[in-house]
C-alpha cells in the first residue's frame, strides 16, 4: 500500500497497488451495494428499509472515521463520541428547546464539529497507539459526561421523543421509505465531498504523513494541521451521522458513545478496508447484517461474530475490499 | 489521619490489582508493539477457571495455578498461530485481539454462564485488621504484598538474568536483537504467554474481592490501558509508578469529588498525552 | 474469491428469502426483547427463562391457539432493542411484545410502541415514569415502579425496625436514584432523617473509597446495588468491619436470588424489600420454585418470576378472548383488565395507570438447610405505585431524582 509518488501532491489519482485480480471482486462488490442500496428498498419490507437506512448511516461514520484511520493513519478508539454528542445536540433542541427542525440539524452539525475542533487542538500531535489511547481516554471523558450531566442529557434513560424526521422537516413523504431515501442522498453527498477530500492534494498529503511523517515535514508541509483538518473533517462528518441517527432512533442515549460503539466502529472501517472509503461502506453493512440475523437463529451471535472476524483478518488482513493475492501480508 | 491511612492503603490495593493486569499489557507492548484488546479478557478468563478449578478442588491455591497455566497457553497460543503472522502489521493485530475479546467474552458467557460470583479468601485472611481507628481487610494487605514480590521477581528476571538481558535488547531494537542470534519470535510468544499469565493471576487475586462477571474484561481494559499510558508503553518501571499513581488518583477522586468520579481516571490520562505525547516514561 | 462472492450471493438470497412476508392465521405470536448477550444477559436469560418454563406448562397453547414465542437479544442497548422491535413488529407480525430489562430501553422503546400501536408487556422495567408521568396506554407493566416496595419500606424502617438515622448508598442512576428517593421520602415523612448520601458510578467495582467515608453514626445504612455490583458491595462491606457496627438494609435487589447464592454469611440478616422473595410460602410460590429448580438447577430470582408472572398475564388475557387476539385495542383491554390471584408473588391487579398493585415483602436473610435464603418477616398488602398518596397529588410533584 505504500504510495510515495503519489503522496507528493501529484495530480494523479492514487492507483491501489494491487492491480487485476481484485478489480472483478470489487466491480461485485459495488454493483451489489449499489443495487441493494438504490433498488432493495422498494423490494423489502419496512423492518429492512430501517437496516437499510441504519447500514447507509453507520456507513457514513464509518467513511468519517476511514479519513482519519485509514488515510492518516491515525486509529481513533473514541470517534463514535462526536456521532452521539450530535445526536445528543439534536434531541436536547428538538425535545427540551422545541427547536425546528433546520436548527436541530445545524445545531447538531455544530456541536459536533466544534467538539471535533477543541479536541483536536489535545490530540494532533499524538500518533500511533499513543493517539488510540488518548482518543479512547476522551471518549470514556465523553461517555462519563453523557451519563452524569443529568440536566441535559437525561442521564442512563437519555431523551427519547424526538420527532420524526417527517414531522418535524415538513417533508411531504412519510414513513420508512422516505426517511431512507433522504438519509441515502445525505450518505451520496457525503460520500461525494468525502472522495473529493481524499482524493484533493490535501487527501493526498494525509497519505503521505501515514507513510512518512518525517518526510513531509522536511518537505514543508505543516503535518500537524494536516492531522488536525483531518480530524475535524472526520468529525464534521461523523456529526452528519449523529444527526441522522437521531432522527432515525427518536431517542439519545450513553450507549451511542461508548467504548462498545467507537470498537465496532473501528472494525466496521479495517474490515472493510482501511483507505478506501468503500471499504468501510462494505464493513458497516457487512456489520450490520450478520448481527441482525444472526441473532434471530443464536443467542451466540457474539461468539460467531468473534469467528468471523479473526477468520476475516486471516484472509484478508487489508480488508475484504481489499481481498486478492497481493492484497495478503507475508 | 485515619481517613488518609485507610484512603492510601485502598489506593496501594488498587494499585497492587493494576500493575499486576498492566505488567503483562506493558511488556507485550515493548516487545511486539501489540496493543491487546483481549487482555482484559485474559484477567476474566484468569478468575472463571480458578472458580472451576475451586468448585471442583475447594484449593484457591490449585485455582490460581490452573489460571496460570491455562491462560498463559492460550496466550501463547493465540500469539504464535494468530498474531505472529502480522508482525509488521499493528492494526491487524490490533483487531485480531478485538476478535479474540468477543470471542473470549461469549465464550465464557456460554461456559460459564452470566452470573456475578466472589472466589472465596484464602484461609485466615478473610478477616480486618484493626490498629487504632484504623480497619484495614487483612486480604488487600495480603494482595499489596504479593504484587510486591511480583514486581521484584519481574525486575530481577529484566535485570539479572540472559532472558532479561535478551528481553531488553529486542525492546530496545528488535531487529539489531534478531541480528544477534536472539530468537525473538519465541521471546515474543513467551513474553505473550507470561503477560496473559500475569493477568490470569491478577483475576485470581482480585476475585476474592471484586470476582468474576461477564463484562469485567471491557471494565479493566481501559483502567489497564490508563496505567500504561501513563507510565509509558513498554516500561515495566513505569507499570509500578502507573499503577500507583493511578490507584491513588482513583482512589482520592472518588472519595474527595464522587461528582467527578467518571473523569478521575481519564482525564489525567488526556492530561498526560496532550503534555507528553509518549507517556511519563514512554520512548520513542 | 469465487467462493467469497458464492457466500455473499448465498447471503443475499438467504436475506430475500426472509423478507417473504408470513401468513395472518395461525399462531399467535409473542414477540419477547431481553439482554442475551453481554453484561446483562444472566439477567435476560432468567427472565426468558421464566417464561420458557410457563409456555411450557401450558404446552404453548393458549385460548385454543397455539403460541409461537419470538425472542431476540437487545445486548442491553437501548438503540438494538429498538431495531429488534421494529424486526419482531414489522417483520415478524407479532400479536404482542414483552420483554426489557434497563429503563433506558423501556424509555427507548415507549414512543416507537405507541406509533406501532402494539401491546407491550414490560415485567422488569421499573421506571416510575414509564406508568406515571409519561405513562403509554400501550404499555402495561407486570413488575413494579422502583419507589413502590420502597415506600412501605421506609415507614417499616422508622417504625418497626425503629431506626431514626440512615445513610444511603445506591448506583448513580435512576433506578437508584427513584428507589432512595421512595425510601427517603416515606422514611423522612414518618420522622426519620436520611444524614448522608452517596452515590457511587455504575462502572465502580472497588467500594472501598466510599465505605471509609460512611459515617459511623448512623442506625442503619440503606443500599440498593444488582448483579456483581451487590456481590462486592456486600463482602467490601464486611470487610471494612462494618457489619458489624452498622445493621444493613436495602431495596431488593440487593440481595435478590440472582446474587444471594453466590454471597457468604456476610449477607446474613439484611433486611430488603421487595415484590417477590423465593421463599415466600405459599403454594403457588412453592411449584414455581421447585419447577423452576428442576428445569434450570438453580433458585428463581425475581427476574424469573417476574416473566412467568408477565406470561401468566399474557396468557390470562388471551384466554380471555378465546385466542381472538388480532384485534390489538381488544387485546390491550384484556391484558389491563386481568386479575392474576395466584401468581407465585401473590394476588396481582393493575392500576389505571397500567402498573400492578400487588404485596411489598419485607424479607430477611437467613441461612435455612445450608442456603440463603430472603424470608418473609413482614408483608404490606396491596401497595399502588403511588402507596397512601393520592395519585393526582402524587404526579403533581416531580420524579425522583438525586
Amino acid at each position: 500500500m505504500a504510495e510515495p509518488d503519489a503522496a507528493l501532491g501529484g495530480p494523479r489519482p492514487p492507483s491501489n497497488t494491487e492491480s487485476m485480480s481484485p478489480r472483478g471482486w470489487r466491480l461485485a462488490i459495488v454493483l451489489v451495494l449499489g443495487l441493494v442500496f438504490s433498488a432493495g428498498p422498494l423490494l423489502f419490507s419496512s423492518y429492512w428499509v430501517g437496516l437499510l437506512t441504519q447500514m447507509v448511516i453507520l456507513a457514513i461514520l464509518a467513511m468519517s472515521l476511514d479519513i482519519l484511520l485509514g488515510y492518516t493513519g491515525l486509529p481513533s478508539l473514541g470517534h463514535a463520541a462526536f456521532f452521539g454528542v450530535a445526536a445528543y445536540a439534536v434531541g436536547v433542541l428538538a425535545t427540551v428547546h422545541g427547536a425546528g427542525f433546520w436548527t436541530c440539524v445545524a445545531g447538531g452539525l455544530l456541536v459536533g464539529t466544534l467538539l471535533s475542533a477543541v479536541l483536536g487542538l489535545i490530540v494532533s500531535h499524538v500518533r500511533d497507539v499513543y493517539f488510540l489511547m488518548i482518543t479512547l481516554a476522551l471518549g470514556m471523558v465523553l461517555w462519563g459526561l453523557s451519563f452524569r450531566w443529568i440536566p441535559v442529557t437525561g442521564g442512563d434513560n437519555g431523551i427519547s421523543d424526538i420527532p420524526t424526521l417527517a414531522a418535524h422537516s415538513g417533508l411531504p413523504f412519510a414513513g420508512p421509505l422516505a426517511l431512507y431515501y433522504v438519509t441515502l442522498l445525505v450518505f451520496i453527498a457525503c460520500a461525494g465531498v468525502m472522495a473529493l477530500i481524499v482524493k484533493s492534494p490535501f487527501g493526498l498529503t494525509l497519505r503521505g504523513i501515514r507513510e512518512n511523517e518525517g518526510r513531509m515535514k522536511s518537505l514543508g508541509f505543516n503535518t500537524w494541521l494536516h492531522c488536525y483538518l483531518s480530524y475535524v473533517i472526520a468529525g464534521a462528518f461523523a456529526s452528519v451521522a449523529g444527526v441522522a441517527w437521531a432522527y432515525y432512533n427518536g431517542f439519545v442515549s450513553p450507549t451511542y458513545l461508548d467504548l462498545t460503539a467507537s470498537s465496532e466502529l473501528f472494525l466496521m472501517v479495517t474490515l472493510g478496508g482501511p483507505a478506501t472509503l468503500v471499504g468501510p461502506v462494505l464493513g458497516a453493512t457487512a456489520i450490520v447484517l450478520l448481527k441482525n440475523v444472526m441473532s434471530a437463529y443464536t443467542a451466540r451471535w457474539l461468539l460467531v461474530l468473534g469467528i468471523v472476524y479473526i477468520v476475516t483478518i486471516l484472509v484478508a488482513p487489508k480488508g475484504v475490499w481489499n481481498l486478492g493475492p497481493s492484497g495478503r501480508s507475508r | 489521619m485515619t481517613y488518609l491511612i485507610t484512603q492510601t492503603l485502598n489506593g496501594l490495593f488498587s494499585a497492587a490489582l493494576l500493575f499486576l493486569i498492566a505488567s503483562g499489557l506493558t511488556l507485550a507492548f515493548g516487545v511486539m508493539r501489540i496493543v491487546n484488546i483481549a487482555h482484559g479478557s485474559f484477567y476474566m478468563l484468569g478468575v472463571y477457571v480458578a472458580y472451576s478449578v475451586v468448585l471442583r478442588t475447594g484449593s484457591l491455591l490449585l485455582g490460581a495455578l490452573a489460571a496460570i497455566v491455562v491462560v498463559g497457553s492460550l496466550g501463547f497460543v493465540m500469539q504464535r498461530f494468530f498474531l505472529r503472522r502480522f508482525g509488521s502489521d499493528p492494526l491487524a493485530q490490533m483487531m485480531m485481539t478485538m476478535g479474540f475479546a468477543l470471542l473470549f467474552r461469549d465464550g465464557a458467557l456460554m461456559i460459564w454462564g452470566g452470573d456475578a460470583f466472589t472466589l472465596q479468601y484464602p484461609p485466615g485472611l478473610s478477616g480486618s485488621m484493626e490498629a487504632g481507628e484504623v480497619v484495614f481487610p487483612l486480604y488487600r494487605l495480603f494482595v499489596i504484598f504479593v504484587a510486591g514480590l511480583v514486581g521484584v521477581a519481574l525486575w530481577l528476571v529484566n535485570e539479572k538474568t540472559l532472558i532479561g538481558a535478551r528481553l531488553r535488547a529486542t525492546v530496545d531494537d528488535p531487529e539489531m536483537a534478531s541480528a544477534t542470534g536472539i530468537n525473538v519470535a519465541l521471546l515474543s510468544g513467551l513474553v505473550f504467554a507470561a503477560g496473559a499469565g500475569l493477568a490470569a493471576f491478577g483475576g485470581v487475586m482480585g476475585g476474592p474481592i471484586l470476582g468474576g462477571y461477564a463484562g469485567i474484561d471491557f471494565d479493566l481494559l481501559p483502567l489497564a490501558f490508563v496505567v500504561v499510558i501513563v507510565g509509558g508503553m513498554g516500561s515495566l518501571k513505569g507499570a509500578v509508578a502507573g499503577s500507583v499513581v493511578v490507584g491513588m488518583i482513583d482512589n482520592f477522586g472518588k472519595a474527595l469529588v464522587p461528582e467527578l468520579s467518571y473523569f478521575t481516571l481519564f482525564a489525567p490520562m488526556v492530561l498526560v498525552l496532550a503534555i507528553r505525547p509518549r507517556g511519563l516514561y514512554g520512548r520513542a | 474469491m469465487k467462493k467469497l462472492q458464492c457466500v455473499v450471493v448465498a447471503a443475499l438470497l438467504v436475506a430475500g428469502v426472509l423478507l417473504q412476508g408470513q401468513t395472518v392465521e395461525g399462531p399467535i405470536r409473542i414477540g419477547f426483547l431481553v439482554p442475551l448477550s453481554g453484561p446483562y444477559a444472566q439477567n435476560g436469560r432468567d427472565i426468558l427463562n421464566g417464561f420458557l418454563l410457563l409456555l411450557d406448562e401450558i404446552g404453548y397453547r393458549a385460548g385454543g391457539r397455539e403460541i409461537q414465542l419470538l425472542a431476540e437479544d437487545t445486548e442491553g442497548i437501548p438503540a438494538v432493542a429498538l431495531t429488534k422491535a421494529r424486526k419482531l413488529v414489522e417483520s415478524d407480525g407479532v400479536h404482542l411484545m414483552a420483554g426489557g430489562l434497563l429503563s433506558s430501553t423501556g424509555y427507548a422503546l415507549a414512543p416507537y410502541i405507541d406509533s406501532m400501536q402494539i401491546p407491550m408487556v414490560y415485567p422488569v422495567v421499573s421506571a416510575d415514569d414509564l406508568t406515571q408521568r409519561r405513562g403509554s396506554k400501550w404499555i402495561v407493566r407486570t413488575g413494579y415502579t422502583g419507589s413502590q416496595p420502597n415506600h412501605p419500606f421506609g415507614d417499616y424502617a422508622y417504625h418497626t425496625l425503629g431506626y431514626r438515622t440512615i445513610a444511603t448508598i445506591a448506583l448513580d442512576y435512576s433506578f437508584g436514584w427513584e428507589s432512595v428517593g421512595g425510601f427517603q421520602r416515606t422514611f423522612e415523612e414518618a420522622g426519620g432523617r436520611v444524614t448522608q448520601q452517596m452515590w457511587t458510578p455504575v462502572s465502580v467495582h472497588d467500594f472501598a473509597p466510599y465505605l471509609a467515608q460512611i459515617s459511623r453514626n448512623v442506625d442503619a445504612v440503606y443500599a440498593l446495588f444488582l448483579g456483581r455490583a451487590t456481590l462486592q458491595f456486600m463482602r467490601q462491606y464486611e470487610e471494612y468491619g462494618l457489619k458489624d457496627r452498622i445493621p444493613l438494609i436495602g431495596a431488593g435487589t440487593t440481595t435478590d436470588e440472582h446474587a444471594l447464592p453466590f454471597m457468604g454469611d456476610e449477607a446474613l440478616g439484611v433486611i430488603t424489600a421487595l415484590h417477590y422473595s423465593a421463599a415466600l410460602d405459599s403454594p403457588a410460590n412453592r411449584a414455581f420454585v421447585s419447577a423452576y429448580r428442576a428445569r434450570y438447577n438453580k433458585l428463581a430470582s425475581y427476574y424469573a418470576e417476574s416473566m412467568y408472572s408477565g406470561g401468566k398475564w399474557v396468557i390470562a388475557a388471551i384466554e380471555a378472548l378465546d385466542g381472538q387476539v388480532d384485534d390489538r385495542e381488544v387485546l390491550l383491554n384484556a391484558l389491563r383488565a386481568a386479575r392474576l390471584t395466584d401468581l407465585p408473588r401473590g394476588s396481582v391487579e393493575l392500576d389505571a395507570y397500567g402498573n400492578p398493585i400487588e404485596n411489598v415483602y419485607v424479607r430477611r436473610v437467613d441461612r435455612v438447610n445450608g442456603e440463603l435464603q430472603n424470608t418473609v418477616i413482614d408483608t404490606f398488602p396491596r401497595v399502588s405505585q403511588f402507596w397512601n398518596y393520592n395519585p393526582a397529588e402524587y404526579l403533581a410533584q416531580p420524579l425522583y431524582a438525586r
